[in-house]
């Protein structure tokens, strides 16, 4: 989504910003985990990119620019600086490895259990969670998943993979588990 | 299976490769059972993730709430709501001063040639409306040498529907001029001549019918003499004399 520099006006913010409003909503309950701060978080991100539009570059991805707005603003609130208490290590020191024949995924859609899918991706860390979201549910590209999360792309695949990685683990404990 | 290619599925799955390395997957996929059960579990569970995340969906009050505050606000600093707002007095201001200023030379127009048709009037309601009784303009034009500083000449009549009825000496703000009476199928019209420089600048326009007194009028200037027909008679016969006059005046 790039916005051309003739267009960037500030007429133009709530074209372009309010039909990202349910996914950005979407993205800031799954950061949250809590409905009332997601409005805030979400309410607060639409406030600063109003604020700061005219700062926006134009031909660059408004979609990214507009994530990365409600990222920031998560990192600074409570919940976000409890979230990164851990500071996670982007080596990618994990070999990959394949999924295998009998994998707990396999198994989860057999079972059709779409709440311990749901409860395994808020188990991730938050770095893991939100590189997750913004690939599969988003469908970003790994450059826009970089400028949303102010991230090389390399960073992006290795962290992407380790994501992947440990949600098939946190799924293979619940399924173990429960 | 082949680590490499393991190393690229996420990847291709995401689309991320090059055409190249897309092909050379797809080609390793196609002839590796292995990779080919491991890229079915990712496809799966990127589709299961894909719709597990779609979970929350914002109220639509929430919605509105947030529209509202972003519609809702103008964008201007104090500065740009100042600035607007001198500009605009500034635009009343001059608009207002140009308005008045047009307005006033309209007045001051109307009332310098309400005053030429009051010594129409005047000399129409006076039982001696002329000092100098005479139908013949080699009469008449004499009688003015000595009493206005400047000289004129008188139009042939001929040939006309004009008769010519006299003449007297009269003031506009103080300067001498000279007032000519002609007559048109009952009509009388009066011909003033002054010095063009001593005039009202305002006598200076143009000429038309003057609708607030109901009289029409030929105004112009030749030759430093600024010269007015008014009277009640047409706008044609106003004109006719008037270019009968003119053509004198060049003679």
């Amino acid at each position: 989504m790039e916005v051309p520099e003739e267009r960037l006006t500030s007429a133009t913010f709530e074209e372009l910003a309010m039909p990202l409003f349910d996914q950005l909503y979407n993205f800031a309950h799954w950061l949250t985990q809590n409905r009332s701060e997601a409005e805030d978080l979400v309410q607060e991100t639409y406030v600063k990119a109003l604020k700061g539009f005219s700062s926006f570059q134009p031909g660059t991805n408004f979609r990214a620019w507009i994530y990365r707005i409600l990222r920031n603003t998560f990192l600074t609130s409570r919940t976000g600086l409890k979230a990164t208490a851990t500071v996670p290590l982007d080596v990618d020191d994990a070999p990959e490895v394949p999924a295998g024949p009998d994998t707990p995924e396999t198994i989860f859609i057999e079972r059709s259990q779409q709440q311990l899918l749901q409860g395994a991706i808020e188990d991730l860390p938050l770095h893991f969670r939100e590189v997750l979201l913004l690939c599969e549910v988003e469908e970003m590209s790994y450059q826009e998943i970089g400028e949303a999360l102010a991230i090389p792309i390399g960073t992006v695949m290795s962290r992407l993979s380790r994501a992947r990685k440990a949600l098939r683990e946190n799924l293979r404990q619940k399924l173990e588990g429960g | 299976m082949a680590d490499d290619f393991t190393a690229k599925l996420d990847s291709y799955l995401d689309g991320e490769l090059r055409a190249d390395e897309i092909k050379a997957v797809g080609l390793h996929v196609r002839s590796c059972p292995a990779c080919s059960a491991d890229i079915l579990s990712r496809v799966q569970l990127k589709r299961a993730v894909q719709i597990a995340g779609k979970r929350y969906a914002p109220s639509a009050e929430f919605r509105a709430r947030v529209r509202r505050k972003i519609a809702a606000r103008p964008r201007f600093s104090p500065v740009r709501v100042w600035l607007t707002a001198a500009s605009t007095i500034a635009v009343l201001l001059v608009a207002g001063l140009l308005a008045n200023y047009v307005g006033n030379q309209r007045l001051e127009r109307r009332h310098a040639f309400s005053e030429i048709a009051d010594l129409h009037v005047a000399t129409l309601a006076s039982p001696n409306p002329v000092d100098v009784v005479s139908t013949d303009r080699h009469t008449v034009k004499p009688w003015f040498q000595g009493k206005i500083p400047f000289t004129f000449n008188l139009p042939e009549l001929s040939n006309s529907e004009f008769t010519l009825l006299g003449g007297r000496v009269v003031y506009l703000e103080q300067t001498p001029g000279a007032q000519l009476i002609y007559q048109v199928r009952k009509h009388e019209i009066s011909v003033f001549i002054f010095q063009d420089g001593a005039v009202n600048p305002a006598l200076r326009e143009a000429s038309g019918p003057l609708r607030h007194v109901s009289f029409n009028l030929q105004s112009w200037s030749d030759k430093g003499l600024r010269y007015f027909v008014i009277g009640d008679a047409s706008g044609d016969d106003i004109r006719n004399l008037a270019d009968l006059l003119k053509n004198a005046a060049k003679s």
